[in-house]
């Protein structure tokens, strides 16, 4: 649909864009990123003919735009540019309007059935309808774009150039717009190129991405091609890390800020741990980075506290969301800073461990319950599912752990457990083979992300032998308690 | 819609007829509306009618039709709601043209009473090049801020030029300030069909352009994107709108606040689109300088006020009036 070739130029005789070449196919959404003065606006005049390259071709469905007269060219694509404030008020149907003065010709230029559809169709989409007959400066700024927006769509050309389309609009109107241009590039087959300030909205939203540095293509493909870490850092020259979108296969990225909260290092220890009537807590004075299989705030994310409280065997598993909610709550914990496990074990009898290391130190909690033991290879055979009887194991390391260290981790103190169950000689009844763990087990993994980076968390690196023993140590204590209390 | 353009132009239409009515009919001496065609009966009202009035009230109407028309285009053009048709600096090349014959007491054989009017055309002419080039140079494309700046320069610099002939002169003193204020009294038809060529092209081509200046509105950038040639069609407004102005000050001096204030007040009651707002400024010009020249030659009879105080005098509190009602609303 639109290919440019090798165009180069500027204004007057400083060049400003060298050598820039890209394709847009019909459908397709692209997206300009570049850090402030890198060319974006100037390729964006050049393509519409508002600037004229010093050498290069514009081609649009492969005529050269100047071949093109400017009505045709304005037939063929639509540029809107960044919105100027306008001296007199006009109304919201009058702004649309003028999107059709393409396609009115002759002396008389009357208005024809189709310009009326065309106008109709274009605020029916931008949803800005209910406004026809306002005046322009009664609207918000979101409602004023959406009308420009719908403007240019009146404008019924296949190709559409927009130049910052969200900008200083709220997130809910960025997200309108760009879900309703998305729309109409995925079921209509609109094409679309627009620069972008906010990486992560045009990765979400393009197909592809080009990335320019100093008026060059610096990288150029699908959004995980061009937002990798290195690469954003070295041309918006500021510390970002990228990750993934929580629903579409999109990378994201977060600035990483250059500011040090405290110098003096932080350290957690077991007295952080505070025991109540049903719960046994872990609470530190700052917010631990946190990989859990947790009832209350599972996943991925940074907390306080802690907290394995103890439930009766009659416990009503299907209210369990609201009902954990509500006892954080009532027990003065943060429900946006706080992880919660629950067992039917008593957690008064919690194994607490601390084990001093070369990186920092570590700290294991364990309460079991393996009443209910199976052993993971014949689960399969089972088909009543019985929720009593549970593993819950915490390690919180004094350290700094990468995602890969943190998912180790769980590998190190889950095969650290499940040896602790072979040598207390737990067996799953039914199989009558060793039990591997119980069918709901969770693990924490917990790292202060301060002091000695660590790569790594295998059995074999200095933070991996540590979770070992200390789970299998405090894993089998923790079963021989269990063992004598059932004996009692 | 077509309702309320129906409403705009009939009520613009009927304020216009109105005031020519009252222009012609009011005045020392009443004069009867069958005076028109009746001239058995009453022939001294009837030469009255047709040698006096009726040409002081067309005049009166063509320079503020002419003024409103181009200051519509001009506040469209460089999408400033200050500028009027004096912002380019034309009208200053105008004045300059036609008190220099003042001034050097020119009167060439062939234009006789003529040549004042043909010096401030030809001044506005020369003008008008001249700053179209010096924009043309400093900018290609012609931005609003580069007319609006060039404007300011030519303007200011003519001004002292005026301002240094009037302080030069001594016995003209009087006619020059009485120009300079504006008038369109004792003209007769000749002065009319001077202005009417020039208000017929400038008129035309803007008509021609009207469209244009809707799309132009929202940024050159935008226009271009739009299928406009941008420069072109500024060429064009920028030359249809000092060939009004030129020719209308030529005749009539330099007649402040219709070409700012008319288009202000037809845009705040119907609206933007210049496809109406044209025609509709012309109109109203032409009404408010009628009604204007009809206060400013009766309020303190048989003395005449200049037409350019009254104009500010009439048109200021109108225009506050509707200004207020519209931020009200």
């Amino acid at each position: 649909m639109l290919k440019v070739e090798h165009i180069s130029g500027g204004y007057h005789q400083t060049p400003i864009i060298h050598d820039v070449s890209f394709q847009v196919n019909q459908g397709e959404f692209l997206g300009i990123l570049g850090p402030n003065g890198c060319g974006k606006s100037t390729l964006i005049k050049m393509i519409s003919g508002i600037l004229k390259p010093s050498s290069g071709t514009v081609a649009i469905d492969d005529v050269p735009i100047e071949k093109l007269s400017s009505r045709e060219l304005a037939k063929k694509m639509t540029v809107l540019p960044q919105i100027q404030s306008n001296a007199f008020s006009t109304t919201v149907r009058e702004t649309v309007e003028i999107g059709r003065y393409p396609h009115q010709s002759g002396f008389f230029s009357s208005w024809s059935e189709e310009d009326e559809k065309a106008v109709q169709k274009a605020m029916e989409l931008t949803d800005v309808l209910k406004y026809a007959d306002k005046n322009l400066e009664f609207l918000s700024g979101g409602e004023r774009q959406r009308v420009f927006i719908a403007q240019a769509l009146a404008q019924s050309s296949r190709l559409l150039i927009l130049d910052e389309p969200t900008n200083h609009l709220d997130i809910a109107h960025q997200k309108q717009i760009l879900d309703m241009i998305r729309r109409e590039v995925t079921e209509n087959g609109l094409t679309v190129v627009a620069v972008f300030h906010d990486i992560n909205l045009a990765s979400l939203y393009c197909d592809h991405l080009l990335l320019m540095e100093a008026g060059r293509v610096r990288a150029y493909g699908e959004p995980h091609e061009v937002i990798i870490d290195r690469q954003i850092m070295e041309v918006y020259d500021a510390r970002i890390s990228t990750q993934a979108h929580p629903e579409k296969p999109k990378p994201q990225m977060s600035i990483l800020p250059d500011f040090d909260e405290q110098t003096k290092e932080k350290m957690v220890s077991l007295s952080n741990i505070q025991k109540g009537d049903d719960y046994i807590a872990f609470i530190a004075d700052f917010p631990l980075k946190v990989l859990s299989s947790a009832v209350h705030n599972a996943g991925l994310g940074w907390y306080r506290a802690f907290i394995n409280r103890t439930v009766p065997p009659e416990y009503d598993i299907e209210n369990v969301k609201n009902e954990f909610l509500h006892y954080i709550v009532h027990h003065g914990f943060s429900p946006t800073n706080t992880v919660g496990m629950m067992t039917a074990v008593d957690t008064k009898k919690a194994v607490m461990k601390e084990y001093p290391a070369s990186f920092g130190s570590l700290i294991v909690i364990v309460t079991a319950g393996v009443g209910n033991a199976i052993d993971v290879s014949h689960a399969y055979e089972r088909k009543a599912f019985q929720p009593i009887g549970t593993i819950n194991t915490w390690v919180v390391i004094n350290g700094k752990l990468s995602d890969e260290a943190f998912v180790q981790g769980m590998m190190t103190a889950t095969e650290a457990k499940s040896k602790a169950l072979q040598s207390e000689n737990v067996m799953d009844k039914l199989s009558n083979t060793i039990a591997t763990g119980t069918p709901t087990d969770s693990l924490l993994i917990a790292a202060t992300q301060q002091g000695e980076y660590m790569q790594y968390a295998g059995p074999l690196t200095e933070v991996g032998k540590m979770i070992g023993k200390g789970v299998y140590e405090a894993t089998v204590e923790a079963i021989q308690i269990y063992k004598r209390e059932m004996e009692q | 819609m077509k309702k309320k353009m129906f409403l705009a132009y009939g009520s613009t239409f009927l304020l216009l007829l109105v005031s020519i009515w009252l222009g012609i009919s009011v005045g020392t001496v009443d004069i009867p509306f069958s005076a028109l065609w009746d001239q058995e009966s009453n022939p001294r009202a009837y030469s009255i009618l047709w040698n006096i009035r009726m040409p002081r009230v067309m005049l009166a109407g063509l320079v503020g039709a002419s003024l409103a028309i181009a200051g519509a285009a001009f506040q469209g053009l460089l999408r400033n709601p200050l500028a009027d048709p004096y912002t380019i600096g034309v009208s200053s090349g105008a004045s300059v043209g036609a008190i220099s014959t003042i001034f050097f007491g020119i009167s060439l054989p062939m234009l006789g009473s003529y040549t004042l009017a043909m010096f401030g055309i030809l001044g506005a002419f020369i003008t008008l090049l001249v700053v179209i080039t010096f924009a043309r140079l400093v900018d290609k494309s012609m931005k609003m801020e580069t007319l609006i700046l060039t404007g300011v320069i030519f303007s200011s610099f003519l001004s002292s030029c005026i301002s240094l002939l009037t302080a030069l002169s001594h016995e003209e003193l009087k006619a020059v300030v009485g120009w300079l204020l504006g008038s369109v009294a004792m003209r007769g038809w000749s002065y009319v069909y001077i202005l009417v060529p020039f208000l017929i092209l400038g008129s035309a081509i803007l008509w021609f352009n009207r469209r244009e200046l809707n799309v132009m509105m929202y940024g050159d950038e935008r226009a271009t994107s739009l299928g406009v040639n941008v420069v072109r069609r500024k060429y064009a407004v920028l030359i249809g709108g000092s060939v009004l102005t030129g020719a209308a000050v030529s005749v009539s001096g330099t007649i402040g606040f219709v070409g700012l204030v008319v288009p202000h007040i037809t845009r705040m009651v119907w609206g933007t689109d210049h496809r109406h707002l044209l025609p509709l400024s012309f109109l109203n010009g032409a009404t408010l300088l009628i009604v204007c020249d009809l206060v400013s030659r009766t309020i303190v009879a048989p003395q005449e006020l200049p037409i350019g105080v009254v104009t500010a005098f009439i048109g200021a509190p109108v225009f506050a009036y509707i200004f207020f009602k519209q931020r009200r609303k």
